[in-house]
């Protein structure tokens, strides 16, 4: 929660408006946002996140195979299913103390590079600056559009565009350059992804013990000219993307507050290294910090913890204002993790969903999201921990940590540099990300484009490391296994938009209990039962609005912006609440593009 | 209209005439997608890796023979949304959006009716009278009598899918279940149910042309199946159209996933499931399921998942069809063994030697 210098100092009367987003589109999933908006000082005042929508996965889940698990929770995400099919067999692996051949890792890191990039991209460029296309601008703030024309870009000689409006119009939805060109890259690396993982969004090639990939030498052939073929659109993307943002802080002096708050970030860390991880939570602690994406919790700049089982015994569900009804009365499954600390009742591999289907009410319960927090015993706080849309968090934490040192990547301990080849057009490149000042929502979104030179670079270290097992003969893709009687596994992984993790318990054979957590609740939670608001709601509440509409052409794109910077990911919503009381007028945004009003 | 299921499992119920008279065509339509049945977008995800053609193709107008199309989901959407978003929805519900639209939902369809007093599984936008969210069953039961043509985008709409499976605590169903499967939508066409988890991109792209094209007067209604689907895509099963098949002919199986052989014995339904993935690929003629070493689970089918787990373990049909095979593949590929060795070797008259053996002999005549 921030408050600009310019907001506390000589306040005016509140002129205090409900406006309402929902749906909100160009996210994945139902989400609606409801604020109050306070016009005479340019802030909004209050903020609800709400999602609309159940399906009960870790309720039909319960008596099944626990090997369909993997199969089963793709299907809880339309842009990011691998991401659980990885996580889920992660967790199998554990609870069947099965490792998988080296190769089937790299496949799977491989897959899940291609997804990265197609996933940021898509959302990035043909979602997320849509609020920046100079259609969006010219509709919003005019007079930063004017700017904009007579500004350069200062890195016109890697992305080719003159000025700042020209990038800008280059966005414009369905007919700039870019944008199209996005869409196709989205192709192109979405292809890569279906040769290490059969099919998107919903792979048929990955199995707990490994992968049913033939790891035949033209399918990592493919893979690398595919990606040979886009490494010059991410460097330019990273360009373009500096060049907007940076002209933004420039243009509005205060845009920092534009969805800051404060920093406390969590990510579960991605890509196995094959030489380390056996997936035994015994040691989990060591091969969670050789993944090639540092898990970590950063908490107001400073690394509180890198090790796994911190991070999965902090866990906390928690309720307040969600429809369910709490599980505290029910039986635990698990008391003890296997190196014997104590599981907390909130805890995932504990937690029995019972909803509740019921009126929305903002000051009761008012969406199917719960609120999960990490406990944090230092202090004895519940955290809402957000992902920063993914890449802010995973940057942050590996830059921290200073463990990643590839061929292609470099953690320094306050910046990541990724070293990338040459392509068609421009030369060998590295790039270096350097921790921000701030957690807000252009840094969330600066983020994203260097994650996918990131990917990109990391896919490289795969493909080579793959093709060498292979050209020595070492082809093995699968270890079989026994499910055992009784297990539980945890899985921990970065989803898209940040943290995953799936918690299994199996008693004779079948599910017992099996809950993942995927980034949404994370960030789109709603107040939990202290009263503390969900990431959300914490940035859209008490940010600036910079929109030179009044309220009644308002279109919230500040706001949008926020919210889109994390990456919702909610087949579920944000919604905003449209209260009663203080309201003098309810309004929503004018149609765009739309005669339908 | 009455319908039989003759024994291809494929009869043609498109062909009944909707209207007496002879329809003209659309200069433009609206596609209204609603993705908030219980989904996870992952169709509308799936549309846009579509390349032949793109969905940017089909909005920009490059495509011959179409109406002028509108898209609108919120995917996709330019808008910021909210109501702004939601304009054409409620347009088209008061009867006065200006030009016919095609309703696609994605998503299962929840059964209100098990919900005892206030609450809802799943909702797209709010009532205006109460501020409360508007249940994605009201939406389908004002839209879907007004619409020209009614699309269900994926497993869970065609069918129901994952969200139905045993235990679920919605009592989800498809569209045409909801809706009834005798329902059709104002141009006479019933449900057309384009199954898949998630829908392959061309499959989908390729049925939504052909149904513009209709829509434009260019082109007959598509012919459907007894279950609604296209016939030129789910006429025919994985198998048919798998290149591991030849491995099962020969009663090849693989034990495990480190086999490019057949993989009916590690829980491949590929057999007896109507899809076109292995033949297509996924993208590009890229990826697919057993042919790239993925089982088939069934997912395009009426009877996913439930039908087809636990998904890693054979088929329980498939064993005695695997026997029956055995000693005939071992015949087989023994004689085939003996061919191939001999072809193996090239003919006796390529050599050095200063004589030519070839048969060579310029004045031969039959």
């Amino acid at each position: 929660m921030t408050t600009t210098e310019a907001g506390r100092t000589g306040r005016k009367p509140p002129q205090l408006v409900d406006m309402s987003w929902d749906p909100i589109t160009r996210i994945i999933g139902n989400l609606g946002i409801y604020t109050k908006i306070d016009f005479a000082n340019q802030e909004v005042v209050e903020c609800h996140s709400t999602s609309s929508l159940f399906r009960g996965y870790s309720v039909f889940m319960r008596g099944k195979d626990p090997r369909d698990a993997g199969f089963i929770t793709s299907r809880i995400c339309g842009i990011c299913g691998d991401n659980h099919t990885t996580c889920s067999d992660y967790a199998q692996q554990m609870a069947y103390g099965v490792k998988p051949p080296r190769l089937a890792e790299h496949i799977v890191n491989l897959g899940e590079a291609a997804e990265y990039m197609f996933d940021h991209t898509i959302f990035q460029d043909n979602l997320v600056f849509v609020d920046f296309c100079e259609a969006m601008v010219k509709a919003t703030n005019p007079s930063v559009l004017a700017r904009a024309e007579r500004t350069d870009a200062p890195r016109g000689d890697i992305h080719g565009y003159r000025t700042i409006a020209d990038i800008m119009k280059a966005f414009n939805p369905f007919e700039g350059e870019v944008y199209k060109e996005a869409l196709k890259v989205s192709r192109v690396t979405r292809e890569m992804f279906c040769l290490m993982e059969g099919r998107h969004v919903h792979p048929s090639t990955l199995y707990p013990g490994g992968v049913g990939t033939m790891p035949t030498p033209a399918v990592f052939t493919d893979y690398l000219s595919r990606l040979m073929r886009v490494i010059d659109f991410v460097k330019k993307a990273v360009a373009m993307n500096d060049d907007v943002f940076d002209f933004f802080y420039e243009a509005l002096p205060g845009y920092e507050e534009v969805g800051r708050r404060r920093i406390l970030l969590g990510c579960w860390g991605a890509w196995q290294d094959p030489a380390v991880c056996d997936y035994r939570y015994e040691t989990m602690n060591e091969w969670g910090k050789a993944m090639y994406v540092t898990p970590g919790i950063v908490v107001d700049g400073k690394l509180v913890t890198n090790d796994l089982v911190d991070i999965n015994l902090g866990i906390r569900i928690m309720l307040g204002s969600s429809f369910y009804e709490d599980w505290v009365n029910e039986q635990p499954f698990v008391t003890r993790d296997p190196l014997g600390n104590p599981v907390d009742m909130r805890h995932p591999w504990n937690q029995t969903t019972i909803p509740m289907p019921q009126k929305r009410d903002f000051n009761d319960k008012y969406t199917w999201v719960m609120s999960p927090r990490w406990y944090d015993k230092r202090t004895g706080d519940h955290l809402a921990l957000d992902t920063g849309g993914g890449p802010l968090a995973r940057l942050w934490s590996t830059a921290l940590s200073g463990l990643v040192d590839t061929p292609y990547i470099k953690a320094t301990g306050n910046s990541v540099r990724i070293s990338l080849p040459a392509g068609e057009t421009l030369p060998e490149t590295t790039l270096e990300w350097s921790i921000p000042k701030w957690s807000n929502t252009l840094e969330r979104d600066r983020a994203r484009p260097y994650f996918v030179a990131y990917a990109a670079a990391m896919a490289l270290q795969f493909v080579e490391e793959a093709m060498g097992l292979v050209q020595a003969g070492e082809t093995k893709v699968f270890e079989d296994f026994e499910v055992p009687d009784e297990a539980i596994g945890c899985g921990f992984h970065e989803a898209v938009r940040g943290v995953l993790s799936h918690h299994l318990v199996i008693k004779d054979k079948k599910i017992a209990n099996y809950h993942p957590y995927p980034p949404t609740p994370w960030n789109a939670s709603p107040r939990d039962k202290f009263g503390t608001p969900g990431p959300y709601e914490d940035a859209v509440q008490g940010q600036p609005i910079f929109e030179e509409n009044g309220p009644d052409d308002f279109k919230g794109v500040d706001i949008m912006r926020t919210v889109r910077s994390f990456d919702p990911c909610l087949p579920c919503g944000v919604h905003m609440y449209v209260g009663k009381g203080k309201t003098l007028t309810t309004l929503h945004s004018p149609t765009y593009g739309a005669n339908h009003g | 209209m009455t319908r039989h299921s003759g024994t291809s499992g494929t009869t043609d119920v498109s062909g009944d005439p909707g209207r007496a008279e002879v329809r003209r065509g659309f200069d433009e339509i609206y596609i209204l997608w609603i993705s908030e049945g219980m989904s996870c977008d992952g169709d509308t995800v799936s549309l846009t890796a579509a390349d032949q053609p793109s969905i940017e193709d089909v909005i920009l107008g490059l495509i011959p023979g179409l109406p002028k199309v509108n898209l609108i989901n919120k995917v996709l959407s330019p808008t910021l949304g909210g109501e702004e978003f939601l304009a054409p929805y409620r347009a088209a519900a008061r009867g006065d959006l200006g030009a016919p639209f095609i309703l696609v939902i994605e998503g299962s369809v929840p059964n209100q009716n098990v919900i005892e007093g206030d609450g809802y599984w799943t909702s797209f936008g709010n009532d205006p009278e109460t501020g409360q969210p508007e249940t994605l069953n009201a939406w389908i039961d004002k839209l879907a009598p007004k619409a020209w043509a009614v699309v269900a985008a994926g497993t869970c709409a065609t069918f129901g899918g994952i969200h139905a499976m045993a235990g679920n605590p919605t009592g989800c169903m498809g569209l045409a279940d909801y809706l009834g499967w005798d329902f059709t939508a104002q141009s006479g066409l019933p449900v057309v149910n384009v199954p898949g988890c998630p829908i392959q991109p061309e499959n989908f792209m390729e049925t939504l042309i052909w149904v513009l094209r209709h829509a434009a007067g260019t082109a007959p209604p598509p012919p459907l199946d007894h279950m609604l689907r296209p016939q030129w895509l789910f006429g025919k099963t994985v198998h048919e159209g798998c290149d591991r098949g030849s491995y099962y002919e020969q009663g090849s199986f693989a034990t495990d996933y480190n086999s490019p052989k057949c993989l009916v014995k590690t829980g491949c339904w590929g057999p007896v499931v109507n899809c076109n993935v292995p033949k297509r690929g996924w993208m590009a003629g890229i990826g697919g399921c057993p042919n790239v070493g993925g089982i088939c689970i069934g997912c395009t089918m009426p009877a996913f998942p439930d039908a087809f787990m636990p998904f890693m373990d054979e088929p329980p049909g498939s064993t005695l069809s695997t026997l029956a095979i055995k000693p005939y593949g071992a015949v087989i590929r023994r004689l085939r063994g003996l061919t191939n060795h001999m072809v193996n070797h090239e003919t006796k008259w390529r050599h050095k030697g200063r004589k030519l053996t070839t048969g060579y002999d310029p004045y031969w005549r039959a």
